[in-house]
């Protein structure tokens, strides 16, 4: 019986994180499943799937010098085995306009309500200081088809947003 | 008609440079049932090459009729094919039937013109453009050796994305 843990380590990024954190796991004789790591700004988050690393208190006390060292902090949950659990994407949707509040929640939510399930998400603040602009890109599952998310992004689009949907078609052979 | 056993990553085998058909007779084209069958066995494949059943002969079988957003030729089976033109890149999503569970990024060339013979030896000649294009380039790599996986791309990123930083 292998039991897994889902770590998920936040923090000040700096170099070496990754390769700290790591070694550590795989020097205790842990195994190491599925990883994420983002960044945003200068902070740091990583999820990683472990497992065989002993139970919580076990797996807190082997993180805990890298911890202190690095400054980061640990939340640690017991999950099921889920390798291969990935929904394969169907539909990309970018979005970009002057930076305004509300962009993100206005089309997460017309889109959810049109049948789509966020898989990945990443929105930036670019342009310059006194004109900002907005992308935010999207790939989800598509539940009642891209033209759906499209007629529903539709309104949006007069009050100056741009919105692209299209359908990412996954070969296979 | 049987439907064979398709070798995964990390076989050996999948690295191995399959080489021309020589003979077009009644034993090729039992083999080509074998293999359409195969690939129509699969979860949704488009395409399906030879060597991918340990069959290593440059034979591949690719359908992308039905994909509404693609120009394409329909049902081919291509021996001894070669692409002799390339125009264009384009960034588009792979998995591989050798590759179960796992997709990702690959440039393709956005157009090919395509030569290859059918099962009779009969020489054929397309031109092809996007989806079509792109599943006769990844199963003529598995006939070079070659799989998806060397020709993956960043996923976060587009083909020619510029990012800005502050
Ligand atoms: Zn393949």
């Amino acid at each position: 019986m292998s039991n897994w843990f889902m770590l998920t380590l936040v923090g000040r990024d700096r170099p070496g994180i990754v390769a700290s954190v790591t070694s550590a796991l795989f020097e205790s004789g842990c195994h190491l499943g599925e990883t994420s790591m983002l960044r945003l700004g200068d902070n740091f988050t990583i999820m990683m799937m472990v497992r065989d690393c002993g139970d919580e208190a076990a797996l807190r006390g082997t993180l805990q010098p890298i911890l202190e060292h690095l400054h980061l902090v640990l939340h640690v949950d017991a999950i099921d085995a889920v390798l291969h659990r990935r929904p394969v994407p169907d539909v990309c949707i970018i979005v970009h306009g002057a930076d305004r509040a509300g962009i993100v929640s206005a089309v997460t939510s017309k889109a959810a309500a049109a049948g789509l399930n966020i898989v990945d998400l990443d929105s930036m603040v670019g342009g310059s200081e006194a004109a900002p602009i907005y992308v935010l890109q999207i790939e989800g599952v598509a539940a009642q088809g891209a033209e759906a998310i499209q007629t529903a992004l539709e309104p949006l689009q007069a009050e100056g947003v741009k919105i692209d949907v299209r359908p990412i078609e996954t070969f296979v052979g | 008609m049987p439907v064979l056993q398709i070798l995964t990553y990390p076989d050996d085998r999948l690295r191995q440079v399959s080489t021309p058909v020589l003979e077009f007779d009644d034993a090729l084209e039992r083999r080509i049932d074998d293999l359409e069958d195969t690939r129509l066995s699969g979860p949704g494949a488009v395409g399906i090459a030879a060597p991918q059943l340990g069959w290593f002969e440059r034979v591949i079988i690719v359908d992308v009729a039905g994909r509404k957003k693609s120009s394409s030729h329909g049902h081919l089976v291509l021996v001894n094919p070669e692409i002799t033109e390339w125009d264009g890149f384009t960034m588009g999503r792979e998995g591989c039937l050798s590759v179960p569970d796992y997709t990702g990024n690959v440039v393709r060339a956005e157009r090919i013109h395509l030569q290859a013979l059918d099962p009779q030896g009969q020489p054929l000649g397309f031109d092809m453009e996007g989806f079509e294009a792109r599943a006769v380039q990844h199963e003529l790599d598995h006939l070079d050796g070659l799989l998806f996986l060397d020709r993956l791309v960043s996923r976060r990123q587009d083909l020619f994305a510029r990012k800005s930083y502050k």
